[in-house]
């Protein structure tokens, strides 16, 4: 064959594609097997979120953060609660706290069961899905019985939370704790040291430290190069400074070493689960603020008081009014750092709320990450940046 | 000032002391000197207007300074004042690992002046200036690839404007007839409704319809 014959190919990976984990279109330059270029397009799931919520009021703002990762959709909550917090000058009750702590590490499970197991299947184990997807089945029922809903909670709101749990509730999420750290256990046996495993991630996808942190990684993928990172550490917020855990980091910063932090970070999560389930076992009072600008009465007090129905009335019409300023809330997303820009010009809505989805910043290095590998690699890569189209198109 | 840890910046200590947020501004003031039009604490975080030429520059400074090290870049975005005469804050948020603190930046710019890109500092920033480019119209020199990222292609317009109504201008559906998906200027079968639900006994700064009279006797 004459060289001139020789050119590279193009190929479309997705929009459409089980492992591109929603709508992503690639488009990959091959030469021969080895990808010499990757030009990711996405916005096909952009549904103008931050537009949106600034024609809304705050607390009606905030149900849209459950549609962004919609894989841990009280995480993202909490990113904007603590903005509209931090502005308002809203303390939230220590019970709310605690609960606000159980129920992100739910999220990060959630999230990280999904991903661990379906990187598994992206590179060919049919089997941990079946598995992982039982667990989080459970989990969603947890989501639904605090708050009524499986995955779109709405539960975090500024100045608590929703509703109290039941007693019943938090004695079953302490019994799920075991078996489920088994089914963790099931699943490292099952993929740790699998010889296909390993060799579709181990040395595949290397980031090192710098390169990390250049790029505006965060979360599994700058502790997997190394760096021991976590703002529930660094910068804690709500009641994580007093809860005892560890942080996993890796060595080698492949795709193998962030599998791994994320099944450690899973029973990591149990432990702070166990410690908040403690804690909520002697820790009674107020799930909101008492702040009566900032949180509707209770339903009780309503049907006496005609102040309350007033102010419950007002608070769900005109909203509340938050202060002329701007911050920047982030909080430690199951996917890296998720955080929240909000600018308030002092009315019931928000000037501008620029969303900061960790998986943005991740893709954005598909190039970087893939360029030289083989195409066989790319959906490993993508199966260990962690990303959901929700939250990158936003 | 107080006395500021200085560990290497390579390797983050697992606990990183929180530094006081005065000192960080402070820092920050030395490290950008005649370069920081203003330099302000407000609700724990730091924020430092600086000129819009000077951009570059600064984030280099910012990030090599061995006791800042801002070496992971958070978020680029802008923000759109439509009734300032430079409409748009361009708006830049800096991590320091080592120190463990945040940092804002803000340049301004307009619908034609161009910000330098940053993206040969920080790799990590293309896109979030290629999504300001999209969603507000801000223009970048020295970009490799300034395209549109999230809107669809062939898309007219930056959505995020003040100015760009909330229901856009076209809509798509699948013709059958055509056998393709055809853009229609966008119909409404009710007219958009913005409620405003500011409290009108605490003084509006609009007239209501009906009300006109009140307002000028």
């Amino acid at each position: 064959m004459a060289e001139a014959q020789v050119r590279n190919f193009n190929i479309n990976f997705g929009p459409e594609h089980p492992s591109a984990h929603g709508v992503l279109r690639l488009v990959l330059e091959l030469d021969g097997e080895v990808v010499e270029r990757v030009d990711p397009h996405i916005g096909l799931l952009h549904r103008g979120t931050e537009k949106l919520i600034e024609a809304r009021t705050y607390l009606q703002g905030l149900p849209y953060f459950d549609r962004l990762d919609y894989v841990a959709p009280m995480n993202q909550e909490h990113a904007y609660c603590l903005a509209v917090e931090r502005l308002a000058g809203i303390v939230v009750p220590r019970r709310a706290q605690i609960i606000r702590v159980l129920y992100s590490e739910i999220g990060r499970i959630l999230s990280h069961m999904l991903n661990v197991t379906t990187q598994a299947m992206d590179v060919g184990a049919l089997t941990p899905p079946l598995w992982g997807f039982e667990e989080r089945e459970k989990l969603m029922i947890f989501y639904e019985r605090a708050s009524g809903s499986r995955m779109h909670a709405a539960y975090f709101r500024p100045g608590g939370v929703h509703q109290d749990l039941p007693d019943q509730l938090v004695a079953d999420i302490e019994a799920w704790c075991d078996p489920f750290l088994k089914t963790v256990a099931d699943l490292d046996a099952l993929l740790s040291e699998n010889r296909i495993f390993k060799q579709r991630n181990v040395d595949i996808g290397i980031v090192s430290l710098e390169d990390a942190w250049k790029w505006g990684f965060s979360g599994v993928m700058v502790r997997g190069s190394g760096a021991a990172w976590d703002l529930r550490k660094s910068q804690p917020y709500e009641i994580y400074g007093e809860l005892d855990f560890d942080i996993p980091v890796g060595k080698n910063g492949d795709c193998y070493d962030r599998y791994h932090i994320r099944m450690e970070e899973m029973r990591q999560s149990i432990r702070i689960m166990r410690q908040c389930i403690d804690l909520l076992k002697v820790e009674k009072g107020p799930v909101m603020t008492l702040q009566g600008k900032y949180a509707p009465p209770r339903r009780a007090e309503m049907k006496r008081s005609m102040e309350a129905l007033i102010h419950h009335f007002k608070l769900y019409t005109e909203g509340f009014r938050v202060p002329e300023g701007e911050v920047y809330a982030a909080v430690e997303a199951p996917k890296g750092e998720f955080g929240v820009y909000l600018v308030s010009d002092g009315t019931n809505k928000p000037y501008r709320v620029k969303i900061r989805a960790p998986g943005f910043a991740h893709l954005q290095a598909m190039d970087f990450l893939c360029r030289g590998h083989l195409l066989a690699d790319v959906s490993a890569v993508l199966g260990s940046i962690d990303i959901v189209f929700g939250e990158v198109d936003r | 000032m107080s006395e500021a840890p200085n560990q290497p910046t390579a390797e983050p200590a697992a606990e990183p002391v929180v530094t006081p947020i005065d000192a960080l501004a402070a820092a920050v003031a030395a490290v950008l000197g005649p370069d920081a039009l203003e330099v302000a604490v407000a609700y724990g975080e730091v924020t430092a207007v600086v000129p819009r030429d000077a951009i570059v520059e600064v984030m280099k400074r910012l990030r090599d300074a061995p006791e800042l090290a801002f070496i992971n870049i958070v978020d680029v975005c802008g923000v759109d004042y439509p009734e300032r005469a430079e409409r748009f804050d361009v708006v830049y948020h800096l991590l320091s690992p080592s120190r463990n603190a945040r940092l804002r930046l803000k340049v301004t710019t307009d619908e034609d002046t161009p910000v330098p890109s940053i993206s040969g500092v920080f790799p990590g920033a293309q896109w979030f200036e290629r999504e300001a480019y999209d969603m507000l119209g801000i223009l970048f020199t020295g970009h490799p690839e300034l395209r549109r990222l999230l809107t669809d292609y062939g898309f007219d317009g930056h959505p995020l404007r003040k100015d760009f109504p909330m229901t856009g201008y076209v809509e798509v559906r699948y013709d059958d007839a055509q056998k393709r998906v055809v853009y229609e200027p966008v119909r409404l079968n009710q007219e958009f409704r913005n409620f405003d639900f500011l409290s009108p006994w605490e003084g509006t700064t609009y007239v209501l319809p009906g009300d006109e009279k009140a307002k000028t006797s």
